[in-house]
């Protein structure tokens, strides 16, 4: 699929050419007989130009031609501390636009054996910047001799989205984990924003995962009973969500690093969930008699 | 939505903010805490983008702090609120901050005081001020209500009548508060006026 593609993109591409007229000096400022500007040299070329597509509002046309090519907007994630650790739940759909792109996306990202991060917004961005955070904990390990925090690490991450803020990048993000003072959660978005919390969401899903995880949560949980909650929670938000989708993926961080606990076909679950159960026929459709 | 506002009585001054962090229609947090406490007697409250306000506030407390180690003393409010306006001013035409500031603090020569800073860099100094939709409901109440030298029960009563305008007022109001307050004996947290409880659990 080309971006330039009308039926697909939604945006006339027919190519203008700048004026750089004004640009071209009218008296030569160099002697005729100078060998830099002498014959059909190449600083006598044709005027350069680049091709532009129509439209009156520019960057307008950027921003949105930058929003089209990015997957992984429509997303479920979510993360909550309970008495064992943490759970962290997403689906496993990508979608540009109306187009299911992929229907077998990791969005939980394995940082260190300690730490996971969640994906929603670009995915670019989402994998770039984890993979470079999982470098700089690694460092910091190497040159500490002890495993980073949870706080410090979120903190890192926060740090760099901040100073490349209002630049383009879509990151709305998860770090959670273990570390010696225990279990860790943040939010941390591209805006710059990082939260401390026990429970967060995040992705187009969100507000439906949150609607069964708040009422569903309690701190003394178990393992099981929390997995059950994150993997309901993700499911009912992938039935009402067109954008989450795919698998609801279920991982548990505890004492010993994490652990991937389930990965569930959102489809599958539905009929675990609700089984469909064969009804009696009210009225059978007859054949109308030939005429 | 957000709500900050304070005010000075005798030998105090108190600041009060809302604890919502908020993107778009949800509210991610409802704890968190925004009044920063920049030195022993000095409060900051602060609204505005997420990133910018904790990013902004962090910087003043640490530049404020290397002041002390440097100078072997604090600096006054009225020094660390023009010190606070002069970054934002500087930052404006660079890359600004988008946060409105509200500094109480307390000096032994000045007693207590309060600053007005906002995210164009204007500094007043104020008996009563406010940020935020907040503030058409909390600046009307202090106007009808406030008068100088205020005891702190008279002062926190005033506070209480602010939250319950807004609560019943305006419509998305933010359910909790976090109220702070700066005197002699320092700056520290009074109390918080919650609606909504975050985590039903205990902490971690």
């Amino acid at each position: 699929m080309s971006l330039a593609d009308p039926e697909v993109v939604g945006f006339c591409f027919r190519m203008m050419k700048l004026d750089f007229s004004g640009l071209e000096s009218k008296a030569p400022h160099f002697d005729a007989s100078n060998e830099l500007v002498g014959g059909d040299g190449a600083l006598s070329a044709a005027p350069s130009s680049f091709q532009l597509p129509i439209t009156a509002d520019f960057d307008g046309f950027q921003k949105n031609a930058i929003q089209m090519v990015k997957p992984a907007k429509g997303t479920t994630t979510l993360a909550f501390i309970f008495k064992e650790g943490v759970m962290v739940a997403a689906d496993s759909r990508a979608s540009m636009g109306g187009y299911i792109s992929s229907q077998s996306v990791k969005k939980i990202i394995e940082i260190n054996p300690y730490m996971l991060g969640t994906m929603a917004g670009g995915a670019a961005d989402c994998q770039f910047w984890h993979r470079n955070l999982g470098i700089k904990c690694r460092l910091h390990e190497l040159a500490n001799k002890r495993r980073i925090s949870v706080t410090g690490a979120s903190k890192l991450l926060a740090n760099i989205l901040y100073s490349y803020r209002g630049m383009g990048l879509s990151v709305g993000t998860m770090i959670a984990g273990w570390d010696e003072t225990g279990p860790g959660l943040y939010y941390v978005d591209s805006e710059g924003g990082r939260l401390k919390g026990q429970r967060f969401s995040v992705g187009s899903g969100s507000p439906y995962a949150y609607g069964v995880l708040d009422s569903g949560y309690r701190y003394d949980m178990t393992i099981e009973e929390a997995a059950e909650l994150a993997r309901r929670s993700i499911y009912h938000a992938t039935f009402r969500d067109a954008a989450s989708g795919g698998v609801a993926s279920v991982y548990y961080v505890g004492p010993n690093g994490w652990k991937k606990l389930s990965g569930d076909d959102v489809g599958e679950l539905h009929y675990h969930y609700y089984p469909a159960i064969s009804s009696t026929t009210e009225q059978e459709m007859v054949e109308a008699p030939a005429a | 939505m957000e709500c900050v506002f304070g005010l000075v009585g005798n030998g105090f001054a108190i600041v009060v903010a809302d604890t919502s962090a908020v993107h778009s229609i949800l509210v991610h947090k409802s704890n968190e805490d925004k009044i920063m406490v920049l030195d022993s007697h000095k409060l900051v409250a602060a609204s505005g983008e997420s990133g910018d306000r904790v990013q902004f506030t962090e910087y003043i407390q640490k530049n404020v702090a290397l002041y002390q180690f440097r100078n072997g003393i604090p600096l006054t409010t009225a020094a660390a609120a023009n010190f606070t306006r002069g970054e934002l001013a500087t930052a404006l035409r660079k890359n600004p901050y988008f946060v409105n500031i509200l500094m109480a603090g307390y000096d032994k020569e000045t007693g207590p005081s309060l600053y007005y800073i906002d995210y164009i860099a204007t500094l007043h100094k104020l008996e009563k001020g406010a940020f935020g939709y907040g503030a058409y409901f909390s600046l009307a109440m202090m106007d009808r209500h406030y008068h100088s030298g205020m005891s702190v029960e008279e002062a926190i009563e005033l506070v209480d009548k602010c939250i319950l305008e807004i609560r019943s007022r305006l419509v998305v109001a933010p359910p909790n508060f976090v109220i702070k307050i700066v005197d002699k004996d320092g700056a520290r947290e009074y109390a918080w006026r919650e609606s909504v409880k975050d985590t039903p659990a205990p902490t971690a």
